[in-house]
């Protein structure tokens, strides 16, 4: 029956891990804000290179 | 007919602000922008790659018009106000974090996101949506924190700067406290619940030393809870005691208590498994509905004082130099200049010629006052028009207007007593009376049940659910209400709309709309005539001028040959070969008679020919009188910092007996309240502008009406949205059915208390029952809390 000791440390000792990382979380900020990391995702970095130099030309 | 209404309906509204281009059109690059001011941010954005702005939402920027800052942000130079505002700042690197209200989408996120590809120098930007906040990193060789400014404000994100932010520490970390100690209570409830489970289902034949193990386990996950997660009660309850006040937190701390130490009692003795289970589900709930209480509206803010108002700093003149300085620095003597559109900091006397002043966040008041060289002018109006110069006659704390906020008002804390810790008083001796009844009882009858039954009596009678109740019902209506816009401080404010008995409302700005005005001419003019007048007063920047051109609509589009603005008096244009006279009576008669009334007006004459004058009547809000009829179940009152023009009209639909006083100072606002509540009343007050802040701070609920959120409202309660005003009266319901809905909660949570007690007076409670019965009883009565408010909400329409 001893097994169900060590499961239960091990057990433990997974379920620390997670609550861990909720702290780090909760302290590193992410809970701060919490609308804008859900926008911020759906930015694209795209870069349209072509139009940039156009617009540059006729400008000037 | 249809096809007509379509046509009349497609306004022509800006690509970039999405606002109508009523006044002027400008074309470029195939889109239409309602002034240059968003051309510009066009075109920045435009070279720079950062269309993309419009992509993610349609019209997503700010309109810019009347907006210039030449030197607005000088101040920004100064050193110490830069240290003041930096967070920090080494040779390569500063970090600021700016208020900006005006976002509010995606677009404005990711423009303030993507400022370092605008300009060198910006290393990173951040922002914070529900803050509305930008942290900015830069670097200060490269670029300089005016530029900073001057460039948000550019494309449209003014920060605001005040004396306020400045002085203001940041609190986040309150939040975040929570949060952890929900994370760690749920944590520890979970896992202790999962490694009882045998004993929830009596499995006997578990070894001896497995089952010690498993509670030694539980009192280490336990003692995070305890000492942790629950020390906000304890503290709390401590702080009431030592007031000699009990508060529910005082059951509370004796619930965990007796769980504590009854658990550890019956673990170390071997005579039983604990209560640790319950306990962290007990404190696990009860930190669910704080946070639940504790969701506030960020963004707004309800403290601001007048220095959130005011500026930082302001140009000092001494002798041929100019010198920024700090507006509190400012003393008696002073001689400082004021510039378009900047507000005046102190009471002072005007040494320039004249100035006209917008006092229009003051009173409410829309129209600029003209003032002479030496005339006095009070702090809070903004110069509208060439920079004057101003010596200063009082400091900045003693001026006319900031002196309200040294008066007691403003010093004392708020202190109401809840509901809830009303009824604490009774719960606590009721709960501390039954528990030595037991204790008596069962020492005549079997002494060896004493410590179980009296514990027991403490462990179940702790008022969880009954503490939810009121976060949660007050908590779902506070929600309801912010998506009507009106948006609460608290969910106290609640509590207090219970008991009000008086309603006192400001007019200008609140029970009339703030600035536009209702604009009639008297007299008839041709479409002819119209076109000269509005060639004519498109010139001016005078707020009367902007009122006629927004009126006057104009056939076709010509320009003043002529044109000259006498401060004071009135305009002169020549349109087409027409003289145009507009303004004072004197300026386009000659003559000075009294128009009936005390109203505004503005004379107008065409090549000499007199054709008649402009009014500037209040426009009440939209339903004003079935607002006004509905709430004339409470007593009424108006107060006014103008003259009684307006008096025939309130009476109109205000029920008689109503009390209305004009010309009130904001210290006379203040002292009527004061009195009210001293005769008993408990007065709502509806306010807007500066020179109310008073009376909304003394009010029981000072409420602030708005017509945009973001802008800046004196503190205050709560923030109305200006056009829901109308609902007035059904959110003043809604508001007191809350009272109902919690006192039905505390009756399900006392019949589950009642029935927790009858086991644990007979010393038959088990872990398990406990273990049940807890978060069952928080269960129901949150879901109970939740379900009603919004069926409520529902009923009334909100």
């Amino acid at each position: 029956m001893s097994v169900i000791i060590v499961l239960i440390i091990i057990g433990g000792l997974v379920a620390t891990g997670f609550l861990v990382a909720f702290l780090w979380a909760v302290r590193s900020g992410q809970y701060d804000d919490t609308v804008s990391p859900s926008v911020r995702m759906l930015f694209d970095d795209k870069k349209p290179e072509k139009k940039k130099k156009n617009k540059k030309k006729s400008q000037s | 007919m249809a096809r007509l209404k379509e046509i009349e309906k497609k306004v022509i509204t800006c690509y970039h602000c999405g606002e109508a281009c009523e006044e002027e059109l400008i074309e470029f690059d195939d889109k239409a922008f309602c002034c240059n001011g968003c051309k510009m941010v066009y075109e920045i954005l435009d070279e720079n790659d950062l269309c993309n702005y419009y992509d993610l939402q349609n019209s997503p920027g700010i309109s810019l018009k009347n907006r210039d800052f030449e030197e607005k942000f000088a101040f920004l130079d100064n050193k110490e106000i830069k240290d003041k505002l930096l967070n920090y700042t080494s040779e390569s690197l500063s970090k600021i974090v700016f208020h900006v209200p005006s976002i509010h989408c995606s677009s404005c996120i990711w423009l303030l996101e993507h400022l370092d590809t605008l300009r060198e120098g910006i290393i990173t930007s951040r922002v914070n949506f529900v803050r509305k906040e930008v942290s900015i990193d830069f670097n200060p060789q490269e670029i300089s924190l005016k530029t900073v400014v001057e460039l948000l404000a550019t494309v449209g994100y003014e920060p605001e700067i005040n004396l306020q932010n400045a002085t203001e520490t940041k609190t986040k970390s309150e939040n975040r406290r929570l949060y952890l100690q929900i994370g760690i209570a749920g944590f520890a409830f979970l896992n202790i619940m999962m490694l009882s489970f045998p004993e929830y289902l009596g499995f006997e034949g578990l070894d001896q030393d497995i089952q010690r193990f498993i509670s030694y386990v539980n009192i280490v996950l336990s003692l995070p809870v305890v000492f942790f997660s629950s020390s906000n009660y304890f503290v709390s309850a401590y702080k009431g005691l030592a007031q000699r006040y009990i508060n529910i937190d005082v059951p509370i701390a004796l619930g965990i208590s007796a769980l504590f130490g009854r658990s550890l009692y019956e673990i170390v003795t071997y005579s039983g498994a604990g209560y640790l289970d319950s306990l962290s589900g007990l404190v696990f709930f009860l930190l669910i509905g704080k946070w639940f209480q504790s969701k506030t509206y960020e963004s707004l803010s309800f403290e601001r004082d007048y220095k959130s108002y005011f500026p930082l700093a302001v140009s000092k003149i001494n002798g041929d130099e100019k010198e920024v300085v700090q507006v509190m620095e400012l003393v008696e003597g002073d001689l400082i200049e004021v510039r378009n559109r900047e507000v005046i900091p102190a009471d002072a006397i005007l040494m320039s010629a004249d100035a006209a002043i917008d006092y229009s966040f003051v009173t409410g008041e829309a129209e600029a006052i003209q003032k002479k060289n030496g005339d006095r002018v009070y702090a809070g109006g903004r110069q509208v028009g060439h920079p004057i110069r101003l010596q200063i006659i009082k400091e900045v704390s003693q001026s006319y207007l900031t002196q309200l906020w040294n008066s007691d008002t403003f010093q004392q804390q708020s202190k109401y007593e809840n509901l809830i810790d009303n009824i604490s008083k009774y719960f606590t001796f009721g709960v501390l009376l039954i528990a030595s009844v037991t204790g008596v009882y069962w020492y005549l009858v079997d002494p060896g049940n004493i410590l179980n039954s009296v514990t027991a009596v403490l462990i179940v009678a702790c008022p969880c659910a009954l503490s939810l109740a009121t976060p949660f019902t007050l908590g779902n209506a506070m929600t309801i209400l912010g998506r009507h816009k009106l948006y609460l401080k608290n969910t106290g404010v609640l509590e207090q709309l219970w008991k009000i008995t008086l309603i006192v409302f400001d007019k200008t700005g609140t029970l009339t709309k703030g600035t536009s005005g209702n604009v009639h001419f008297h007299g008839i003019l041709t479409q002819k005539d119209k076109n000269l007048i509005s060639a004519t007063a498109a010139g001016s920047t005078h707020p009367l001028s902007r009122m006629i051109t927004a009126e006057t609509i104009a056939s076709v589009n010509i320009k003043a040959g002529l044109f000259e603005e006498h401060e004071g008096l009135g305009l002169k244009g020549v349109v087409d070969g027409h003289t145009v006279l507009l303004g004072s009576e004197k300026w386009v008669t000659g003559t000075n008679d009294e128009v009936p009334g005390n109203t505004t007006t503005v004379h107008l004459s065409i090549d000499g020919e007199v054709k008649g004058y402009y009014t500037f009547g209040n426009v009440y809000r939209q339903e004003i009188e079935e607002t006004i009829t509905e709430l004339s179940q409470y007593r009424l009152a108006v107060l006014s910092g103008d003259n009684e023009s307006e008096r025939a009209n309130l009476a109109r639909f205000f029920p008689d007996g109503s009390d209305m006083a004009f010309k009130q100072k904001p210290e006379d606002k203040l002292a009527f309240i004061k009195s009210q509540q001293e005769d008993g009343n408990k007065v709502v007050m509806f306010g807007d502008g500066l020179n109310d802040a008073g009376a909304l701070k003394q009010a029981d609920v000072g409420i602030a009406v708005t017509e945009d959120i973001s802008a800046f409202t004196p503190a205050s309660d709560a923030i109305l949205f200006g056009g829901n005003f109308h609902h007035m009266g059904k959110y003043l319901k809604f508001a007191k059915a809350t009272k109902k809905i919690i006192i039905a909660s505390f009756a399900i949570s006392f019949i589950y208390n009642f029935v927790g007690l009858s086991f644990a007076v007979s010393a038959n409670l088990t872990p398990l029952f406990a273990a049940v019965l807890m978060p069952l009883s928080s269960i129901t009565v949150v879901a109970f809390a939740t379900f009603v408010v919004r069926w409520i909400a529902y009923k009334q329409g909100l």
